[in-house]
């Protein structure tokens, strides 16, 4: 590159700051000193010496940078606090020739996105990090961050900072350095010219990096906040000397883009028939049954619930299997939790002839309640007029509404007099099938080598039984 | 570009700089000065003494402003660097 002969602002920033609001369009809206400023500039005029301006895409995070979109002229995106790291993930992904920055205060960063920045560094994404450390947080007014140095009195700590009930200043170069896949992790400070020359340095350097495709850069500087430190810019500069620099020392912790190639990510599988076969559904056909247009339920809004262990999701999975072979739409949301472990576990199944859209049925319009829990949970959320399935083997107590249509099948009972407790969930399909009018037993058992495909021939006689038997008891009794 | 200077010198737009001194303390030949007058923001802000830079570019890579300092560096004549 020919040797500048005029140091002026750099072309990686707006001429004319147009999408700031008001009438200061020439200048940034940062504090007196503010080291955001310094590293702006260095960035935008490193943009500007590679000729990468063009390239450039900026997550701007939450924070005193947050308008950093005011005034680089590259690609913008503004990321929820702490997710800059996220959102820069994606746009590399899709735009893997694109140079990625993600501009990040220490709020930003180590507290509220303290996870973002450690899978994306673990990832190894193709993307530059500068990550301002000024010990505080600016934008809100000088609350402690997690790098505030013990001792130092913020908002929050008025008796500084006690590492007892605050935590120790986080150390992100060093944390990030257990890492394998950074490929550059660098800390400096703009504490004085020879260190804001060597910060120009680093800056380059990772931007340069992220040129060649060589990985997760990660660039921590050491920045003035005047205003949250209370002090002038001079005397701030000081303070990073005397007060950061020995807890956040200043070195390389690691350039390894040498041995580093440019990275290539596998390419993802777009083709929709592609994941089918992956998934196992390129065999998938819809049996040519004919719906019946006539039957009671055009919309079935189901949740299923009972113990841990009764089947619950089996059951809702093959709902949902039958319904989508016979051409539905269909959508299965198990909901787990603690309740793995007993208690209560539940899933949705939609199944209808429009597109569906939320998957969970929070307005079930029938219930299949296979333990007394369950009863009490879900037969309050039935819309009138729904449809109560419950098991009356382990429910002795009456459903209490009077609005709704209730149908006790013995589910446990039928599938204990079968010689199998496991096939419960197979009877609930058959009570299932008796009542909506959706799908004839017979169509269901023909779907047996689907739903039970790797099993026994003797396994799925036996829930072909229990189909058979519970569509029977509920067409017998109601 | 076909403007030239003799000394190399530093350009400071008085109306756009916050008076934040850290340009004045970078300074290696202390040729930067706070003003007595105020600009329309209210800050006391930065001047060049109008000699004496020898353009080592601290004042504007330490300055956060973007557009507050320009420096005019070496003896610069159109086409050639000296
Ligand atoms: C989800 C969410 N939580 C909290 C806030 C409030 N908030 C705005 S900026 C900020 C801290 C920013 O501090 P830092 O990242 O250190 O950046 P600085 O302002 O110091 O540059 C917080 C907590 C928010 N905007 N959004
Ligand atoms: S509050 Fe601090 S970090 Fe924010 S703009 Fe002002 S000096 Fe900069
Ligand atoms: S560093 Fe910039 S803003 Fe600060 S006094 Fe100098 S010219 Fe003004």
């Amino acid at each position: 590159m020919a040797q500048k002969t005029v140091l002026r602002k750099p072309k990686g920033f707006m001429d004319v700051y147009k999408h700031k609001p008001g009438t200061e369009k020439d200048r940034t809206h940062y504090c007196p000193g503010c080291g955001h400023g310094i590293l702006h500039k260095l960035i935008a005029e490193a943009l500007e010496d590679f000729a990468v301006i063009d390239k450039t895409i900026l997550i701007s995070p939450v924070g005193c940078s947050v308008f950093a979109y005011y005034y680089f002229d590259t690609g913008n995106f503004q990321a929820a606090h702490g997710r800059a790291p996220a959102v820069g993930t994606a746009v590399s992904r899709a735009n893997p020739d694109s140079i990625v920055i993600s501009y990040q205060g220490d709020g930003d960063l180590a507290a509220i996105g303290g996870n973002n920045i450690l899978q994306a560094a673990n990832r190894g994404e193709n993307m530059v990090v500068f990550f301002v450390n000024n010990a505080i947080y600016g934008m809100t007014g000088g609350q402690m961050a997690p790098t505030t140095l013990e001792g130092q009195k913020t908002t929050t700590t008025p008796y500084g900072r006690n590492p007892l009930s605050d935590g120790y200043p986080m150390q992100m170069c060093e944390l990030l350095n257990q890492l394998t896949a950074p490929v550059y992790i660098t800390r400096t400070s703009l504490h004085d010219m020879a260190n804001i020359r060597k910060t120009r340095q680093a800056v380059r350097k990772a931007i340069r990096y992220a040129s060649e495709k060589k990985g997760f850069s990660f660039v921590e500087v050491l920045s003035m906040c005047p205003s949250g430190w209370k002090m002038d810019a001079v005397r701030a500069q000081q303070w990073i000397k005397e007060k950061m620099i020995p807890r956040f020392p200043l070195m390389v912790l690691r350039d390894n883009a040498e041995n580093t190639g440019p990275i290539e990510r596998p390419v993802p599988v777009l083709d929709p028939e592609e994941v089918k076969k992956v998934l196992g559904y390129d065999t998938f056909e819809t049996t040519g049954f004919k719906k019946r247009p006539g039957t009671m339920f055009r919309k079935v809004a189901l949740r299923v619930a009972g113990f841990g262990g009764q089947g619950i999701m089996s059951t809702g999975i093959a709902l949902a299997n039958v319904g989508m072979k016979y051409g539905y739409n269909v959508s299965w949301l198990p909901s787990y939790g603690p309740e793995m472990r007993g208690g209560t576990a539940n899933c949705s199944v939609k199944i209808q002839e429009d597109s569906i859209g939320a998957a969970e049925c929070t307005e079930p319009n029938m219930v299949i309640a296979m333990n007394q829990p369950s009863l009490e949970k879900f037969e309050k959320l039935l819309v009138p007029d729904g449809i109560l399935i419950y098991n009356s083997t382990l429910i002795d107590v009456e459903p209490s509404r009077k609005d709704i249509r209730v149908c006790p099948v013995p589910i446990t009972g039928i599938a204990d007099e079968l010689g199998d407790t496991r096939v419960q969930s197979m009877v609930s399909v058959g009570a299932f099938a008796a009542v909506t009018g959706m799908f004839d037993p017979e169509e269901i058992k023909s779907l047996m080598p689907t739903l039970f495909a790797g099993k026994s021939e003797k396994v799925r006689k036996l829930n072909e039984e229990a189909v058979q038997k519970g569509y029977d008891h509920v067409k017998r009794n109601f | 570009m076909n403007k030239q200077w003799e000394y190399p010198y530093p350009e400071i737009d008085p109306d756009i700089c916050k008076g934040c001194k850290l340009c004045v303390a970078a300074c290696p030949k202390n040729v930067l000065v706070i003003s007595s007058k105020l600009n329309s923001k209210g800050f006391h802000y930065s001047e060049y003494v109008g000699e004496g830079c020898i353009g080592c570019g601290n004042c504007f890579y330490v300055c956060p402003e973007p557009s507050a300092v320009t420096v005019y560096l070496r003896n610069y004549v159109e086409g050639e660097v000296s």
